[in-house]
């Protein structure tokens, strides 16, 4: 593929012969990859002063080595435990971690909360497919009641995590959900979240047609991506309804956007006082 | 107050390791509360930000190594400390830190084990697992202090050795030496040898590979450091499934450590070209050697002893020659036999390698218990 022949925001910001995003045909990876780099061009961020830091697990290769900066793949379930010692050490830097829903809600539920509470000045993306896709479909804290997967053949006897209301109650400065369908809101939320002190999480309801489409007997990407859509609901509806009425609903939109200080500020407050 | 002045020091040895840590320039540490380490982070919490540096304490032991690595990335020098406990659920990252060749100091205070064992009692059970205890092909530096002098200076040449050979250096303590307190000296500052990782030049683009070490870059400085646990060529690309690239890592990270035995194995050595009894210690344990030696040659035994500083890289040159020359050497050891079976592939049938073992409630092995090992000979 020449250079010219390129999508203009992938000739700017996609590092030189990793190009080419991994992921099967149909996932959704790519729109959140390409929402990113929209926000970040909107912006006009010095990319060169952004950290990506992601886990394992599909979600993790949407920057690493895709983005043409400082990109790290680190281990399952820890990507904010470490962006948060790469945040602390240089505050300067705007760290962005990419996780997912087995990456930073199971193995790494416990630095989630942790990353929320303490308020750390990192945007955290989550890509929520509901279900463990690179690994072949196993069942995942995220995955609804009743689904059978690889894992679940009878069936999923436990209840799937509200990740939104989880990290707001953790002490998040901003809580976001979107789908990938939501591809100009969630733009907008990432600018949001980029610029946000303290630490920021948007939850990306995303479509895997390989996995999750093969239980739901549905493979069609653009068919997932209209029941992400017809299914969604904006918060502000939700908030009037009941728990039967929200059954099988995705409540998108702004749960909290607050002013809270964030750990780096609080820090460096801490030092000129210790140092004066 | 800064960092700290030329003088002489009562410390406990937590204490000194977290003062040795800040003089080689430690400027991040992150940690969770576990006896007998917790005075480290509780010092480091205090003293960091005196010097400008962080401290922080995470919610657990992987947090804690996780946000170390980070940091050294971001270009600190950072060090965390734990116990076995927490020395066993920081092991993943460890293997991390020694396939993306992060420099990082991990201290672990030993205390008896299994599980939560005698969580307040000093033991050495953690031996091997310093030097086996992440998965895959990987080679350990760990250093061995038996003094709160040590604590402090082998501190300082911990992080020199992560610095120069870009790999997380362990040092293995003990709750005896940690808690502990004596007298520390430190020396004029400018005497103290601090080594600096080697950053990349503007033009250089293989962070992973191509020399045995290769430069470090820090994130943020515009190198667009693509790093990952996963195999990797020199510019940090993922290649999970080419056999040669996996060879050519794996090697390289290991031969890094074995090439340099010499350089990095630190030992204090007694008598070993004469001796017909000899004896190789580590740690709290090695304190008894010296009033043990000094009885024995007063009864006429020629005694020698090898005192380790460092247990991995395993110095096998100097072990041979003292079994060339002993007949017997005794390996004292506050566990179950672990670097006893070190010795004995080492020293291959050159000399009878007789254990001492005592586990359980902190007992040290006495001078007398020892002494009459020498005198005996016997297992």
């Amino acid at each position: 593929m020449s250079e010219t022949q390129l999508h203009p925001l992938i000739a700017k910001y996609a590092r030189k012969g990793a190009q080419r995003q991994p992921h099967c045909a149909g996932c959704g990876n790519g729109i959140i990859a390409q929402c990113m780099l929209r926000a970040i061009e909107e912006l006009d961020l010095d990319f060169g002063k952004m950290v990506f830091v992601s886990g394992i697990g599909c979600s993790s290769w949407i920057p690493s080595p895709f983005f043409n900066t400082d990109v790290l793949h680190t281990i399952h379930g820890r990507p904010l435990a470490f962006a948060t010692g790469v945040k602390l050490s240089n505050p300067d830097l705007r760290v962005v971690v990419f996780t997912g829903d087995g990456d930073g809600a199971a193995i790494g539920g416990n630095h989630l909360i942790h990353a929320a509470r303490k308020n750390i000045e990192i945007l955290a993306i989550l890509i929520n497919n509901r279900i463990y896709g690179m690994t072949g479909g196993q069942v995942a804290p995220t995955t609804p009641h009743g689904m059978k997967t690889r894992t679940t053949p009878y069936g999923n006897l436990e209840y799937p995590f509200d990740l939104c209301k989880l990290v707001e109650a953790a002490g998040a400065s901003y809580v976001v959900r979107w789908t990938t369908f939501h591809v100009k809101q969630l733009v907008s939320s990432m600018k949001r979240g980029l610029l946000k002190e303290g630490f920021s999480f948007i939850e990306v309801m995303s479509q895997c047609p390989v996995q999750y489409g093969r239980f739901i007997g549905i493979r069609d990407p653009a068919k997932m991506l209209l029941m992400l859509r017809d299914s969604s609901l904006p918060i502000s509806k939700a908030k009037s309804m009941s728990e039967e009425e929200l059954e099988g609903r995705i409540v998108v939109g702004e749960f909290v956007d607050r002013e809270r200080v964030g750990l780096t500020k609080a820090y460096k407050k801490l030092l000129n006082e210790v140092q004066a | 107050m800064k960092t700290v002045k030329q003088g002489t020091y009562f410390w406990q040895g937590n204490e000194a390791c977290a003062e040795g840590a800040i003089t080689a320039g430690c400027r991040f540490f992150a940690g969770y509360p576990i006896t007998p380490a917790s005075e480290i982070a509780e010092h480091m919490a205090k003293r960091l930000p005196q010097v400008g540096g962080i401290a922080t304490q995470m919610e657990d032991e992987m947090a804690s190594i996780g946000a170390v690595v980070g940091a050294s990335w971001a270009g600190a020098k950072a060090m965390t400390a734990t116990s076995g406990p927490g020395f066993s659920l920081m092991q993943e990252f460890i293997g991390y830190a020694f396939m993306t060749e992060t420099p990082c100091v991990i201290v672990d205070v030993q205390r008896a084990g299994p599980s939560t064992g005698q969580a307040t009692k000093s033991g050495q059970g953690d031996v091997m697992q310093s030097r086996w205890g992440t998965h895959g092909d990987y080679s350990a530096i760990v250093i061995s202090p038996n003094s709160v002098q040590e604590m402090f200076t082998l501190t300082i040449r911990a992080f020199n050795l992560a610095e120069k050979y870009r790999t997380p250096v362990i040092v293995l303590a003990d709750g005896t030496i940690a808690h502990m307190r004596e007298q520390t000296i430190v020396p004029p500052i400018e005497s103290i040898e601090t080594i600096n990782r080697r950053k990349p030049k503007t033009e250089e683009k293989a962070f992973f590979g191509l020399e045995e070490i290769p430069p470090m870059p820090t994130v943020g400085e515009g190198f667009n450091v693509a790093v990952t646990g996963s195999t990797h060529n020199e510019h940090g690309i993922r290649f999970t499934a080419d056999p040669t690239v996996h060879r050519r890592l794996v090697g390289r990270l290991n031969n890094k450590i074995k090439n340099h035995v010499d350089e990095i194995a630190d030992f204090e050595s007694y008598n070993i070209d004469e001796c017909q009894i000899g004896i190789v210690s580590y740690g709290c344990t090695s304190r008894a050697i010296h009033e043990a030696v000094e009885n024995a040659e007063k009864r006429g035994i020629k005694t020698g002893y090898i005192r380790l500083k460092t247990l991995w890289p395993f110095p096998e040159s100097i072990i041979k020659k003292l079994a060339e020359s002993a007949e017997k050497i005794i390996v004292p050891e506050m566990n179950l036999r672990q670097m006893f079976y070190e010795v004995e592939r080492t020293a291959n049938g050159l000399a009878k390698i007789i254990p001492l073992n005592k586990i359980g409630g902190g007992e040290l092995i006495t001078p007398e218990e020892l002494l009459v090992k020498v005198e005996d000979g016997e297992e």
